[in-house]
């Protein structure tokens, strides 16, 4: 029973986290800039802006305009039921393991792709190609990565991953982890909408991925888009975080043990904030066509990761 | 004194008794008249023969008095510092010009400016879209006109612009603007694109038409500074120099020395504040922010400049016919503030241009051709990033610039790398030329008294503003009040070629080559 607790408890905590953690990356990406800088929980006020708003819709817009914010939505948040927030193994590794994560994560984005040709404006269906075309070369990647985790646990259960890596702590440096974490961090950039593949602060309309798609919509459904991609970013730097530094994690449900693991996580969670946002203040845009080079990059090194974890087995 | 003797015997030659009332003004304007049909071979002629490029054409309502229409054609040399200055009368009755649009791409704009706002027809003008006047006016309305009167209702007929339409598989348009989602001037930008790759670009303007030439008529000459200014926010200096260099040519007046220096500093100082933005900017466009948050604080820092030496961020109220309207504020240390200013921002060109991920997006983007940029007459720092050797300040000197050492920046490669370097010389060039100013600043008088400002005469005055260079051309009725002033930004040139630059880019690179060009709206509206 405490363990079922224990899922609703980190999926409310990822959405909670989520608004503070990009807003310490754009507050920090400011500061490395030499701005001041909005304070870090301003998008929560954005969120409650967002839900207090109105929604205008386009007259071309469909019924999947409507329903498409809910799906990404919720894609997003079961995800969050899934990976090891704070616990490992949970009770719901049974119900879906990593395959089940990476396409609820590719559901959304179908889904939010859909959407943005639905009105049937220019700049969605320029911001859902491009965004197809991002998917679709990354999404492999991240299936891919972890495999080559799997192959070491001898399971694609993310909970048996996990111990896997407890129990045998050498494996987290060895060459295949590393690889498969280089290869998951770029993909979680091109696939939370990051420099160098999108860049999230832009306000020129040509050269947007995911800001075009959603660029029809506004109040409560842009409000559900935002959280849900701001949930996505939570997600990645988690399993990037607990995947492949399993330490902090409750074993147990003592309140001692979940203290940590929340703190842990959260320590974890600005390590990796801190880390993207000194990434993309060092970094340019890629121009569009060097984006599949990027996200080639890292499949072979995914690619890599599974051949020597196979091979080092 | 130029030495016109050749060109008036190719004149008399050509035109025999069809070109009359020939005479020099100032020493190198040689003005003279021209018959119908006689437009076109006398451009041509000018051009194989005498390197001089039309660079300005005027239309003038003067049927009150004289019962026909004048058009003005400006031809400049730029390699000997001299001017042609050809009229052509059209009869109120029939006003019809020979269009010279085939020959040289710049007319055919000039030709389609003076049929929106004058209704005077180009025989054989290729395009008879209009340029000027949107869907709202009505067709009769000619507001240049003299005896046009605003009509009451100005309502949107409905009909959409005539873009050409680009057909073919798998060809679609993305219309993007006049409202955009950046806080910038309006405009329309109508790609014709294959997958991401642009194959056409149209550009639709004018939503920012003022009617600034219709605000100057009537005005008295010293009140059309304050005007010149506002035509163009961020070249306030270029504007009210060339309109006030155009006034003191009209009036024979020569202003004093300091004023020339002072001059000097204000047009530099106006160059450094856009030039260092625009570095930003460009890297900011390929999403390296960091360049950006820098150069808008160095550009700051040069506001507050701005602020010491005229009271105006943007530098109004510095120019005033005659010379300048305020003295160089005692205290405040010009030189090293700006040689401060130059270490802080070569810091920050450096750390950018090391950076390989953004410079791969700089290189070999929005390419203009040598070719492209000479048929489209281009100017200012697009022309010289495109190999084209141009600047007025060295070309047809004006204020201080002869006593001034200076290189005019150059490049062959004519990518958004280019545009961004010319602008990074041309700052380091503009500290130098400010430092030379402040250490030659003789004393003396502010201004000169102007003096009587001749009627129905045509002047003009050229600057090189940071874009490029800028001229007006002024005429006066006999009251003293201001007739006729035609102002041509560089904007108005460098449009067209930005859809050439892009041609073969992919459409996320737009923005990108668009800022490189950084062209005014406001001043190509007017």
């Amino acid at each position: 029973m405490n363990a079922y607790l224990l899922e609703i408890g980190q999926a409310l905590l990822a959405l909670l986290l989520a608004p503070g953690l990009v807003g310490f990356v754009r507050w920090l990406k400011a500061r490395l800039q030499n701005r001041r800088g909005a304070p870090v929980w301003l998008p929560y006020f954005e969120l409650r802006k967002l839900f207090g708003k109105e929604v205008v819709m386009s007259n071309n817009a469909s019924w999947l305009f409507r329903v498409a914010p809910y799906i990404v939505f919720t894609s997003a948040l079961a995800v969050t039921f899934l990976i090891p927030l704070l616990a490992a193994p949970l009770p719901f590794d049974n119900v879906g393991d990593l395959l089940v994560v990476v396409y609820l994560l590719l559901l959304g984005t179908f889904f939010l792709a859909l959407a943005g040709l639905d009105p049937g404006t220019a700049f969605g269906g320029m911001g859902s190609s491009r965004e197809m075309t991002v998917a679709a070369l990354s999404e492999p990647t991240i299936a891919l990565a972890i495999f080559g985790l799997a192959l070491g646990a001898g399971s694609t259960n993310l909970g048996r991953i996990v111990t896997a890596t407890l129990a045998n702590p050498g494996v987290a440096i060895s060459p295949g982890h590393l690889m498969a974490f280089a290869a998951l961090f770029i993909v979680s950039l091109a696939e939370t909408g990051r420099l160098p593949v999108d860049n999230p602060s832009t306000h020129l309309e040509l050269t947007m991925i995911h800001e075009a798609m959603i660029l029809e919509y506004s109040g409560r459904y842009l409000a559900l888009i935002e959280w849900a991609s701001w949930l996505k970013l939570v997600i990645f730097f988690t399993l990037l975080a607990n995947l492949f530094i399993p330490w902090g994690l409750a074993a147990t449900l003592t309140p001692v043990a979940l203290a940590v693991a929340v703190l842990t996580l959260i320590l974890k969670l600005v390590l990796l904030g801190l880390i993207v946002a000194v990434v993309e203040t060092r970094i340019a845009k890629l121009r569009l066509f060097r984006v599949p080079e990027l996200l080639g990059m890292s499949f072979v090194l995914a690619l890599l990761a599974v051949t020597s974890s196979f091979l080092l087995k | 004194m130029t030495d016109f003797t050749q060109l008036q015997t190719a004149l008399a030659e050509n035109f025999h008794e069809r070109i009359s009332e020939l005479h020099v003004i100032r020493g190198n304007e040689l003005h003279f008249q021209i018959s119908r049909g006689d437009a076109l071979p006398l451009a041509k002629l000018l051009q194989a023969d005498f390197k001089a490029e039309l660079r300005l054409m005027v239309a003038n309502d003067r049927r009150a008095a004289q019962g026909f229409y004048e058009i003005h054609y400006l031809f400049v040399n730029d390699h000997e510092n001299w001017y042609a200055h050809a009229t052509r009368h059209l009869s109120q009755a029939d006003p019809l010009l020979d269009s010279m649009a085939t020959f040289y791409y710049p007319a055919s704009r000039f030709e389609r400016e003076i049929h929106d706002q004058f209704g005077i027809e180009a025989m054989d003008h290729p395009d008879t879209r209009p340029l000027v006047s949107h869907a709202f006016w009505p067709a009769d309305y000619f507001p240049l006109r003299k005896d046009s009167v605003p009509p009451e209702n100005l309502s949107d007929n409905g009909r959409p612009f005539e873009f050409l339409a680009v057909g073919g598989e798998g060809v679609y348009e993305i219309p993007v603007g006049p409202v955009h989602a950046g806080v910038i001037e309006p405009g329309h930008f109508r790609f014709s694109v294959v997958g991401e790759t642009v194959i056409d670009l149209k550009i639709r303007l004018y939503f920012t038409h003022k009617g600034t030439e219709k605000l100057f008529e009537g005005r008295d000459p010293a009140d059309g500074v304050e005007l010149a200014e506002r035509i163009s926010g961020d070249s306030t200096t270029g504007h009210a120099m060339a309109y006030c260099q155009a006034l003191e040519s009209l009036a024979g007046c020569e202003i004093p020395d300091r004023a020339k220096y002072l001059r000097v500093i204000l047009l530099e100082m106006e160059r450094l504040y856009n030039h260092i933005a625009d570095f930003g900017a460009i890297c900011n466009d390929t999403g390296f922010a960091a360049a950006q948050s820098h150069c808008f604080r160095i550009r700051e820092r040069l506001l507050r400049l701005n602020k010491r030496l005229t009271g105006s961020r943007l530098l109004r109220g510095g120019i005033v016919p005659g010379g300048v309207g305020c003295d160089f504020p005692p205290g405040l240390n010009l030189a090293a503030e700006l040689e401060d200013v130059l270490a802080d921002f070569n810091e920050i060109v450096e750390i950018s241009l090391e950076n390989s991920m953004l410079t791969d997006r700089l290189d070999g983007a929005g390419y203009l051709t040598n070719k492209t940029a000479i048929d489209h007459g281009v100017l200012g720092y697009v022309a010289r990033a495109s190999g084209i050797d141009l600047d007025v300040r060295r070309d047809h000197p004006f204020a201080a610039y002869p006593r001034l050492q200076f290189k005019v920046a150059a490049s062959q490669s004519g990518d958004v790398r280019a545009r961004a370097q010319i602008r990074v010389d041309e700052v380091r060039e503009s500290v130098g030329m400010i430092k030379q100013a402040l250490a030659q600043l003789p004393a003396g008088n502010l201004t000169a008294p102007l003096g009587k400002l001749p009627a129905w005469q045509p002047a003009f005055g050229m600057v090189e503003g940071w874009r490029g260079a800028i001229l007006h051309w002024v005429m006066l009725d006999e009251s003293g009040k201001l007739y006729r002033v035609k102002v041509k930004d560089p904007s108005f040139a460098n449009w067209p070629a930005l859809s050439f630059a892009l041609l073969k880019n992919i459409v996320p690179d737009f923005p990108l080559v668009n800022k490189s060009f950084n062209q005014s709206y406001s001043g190509n509206d007017l």
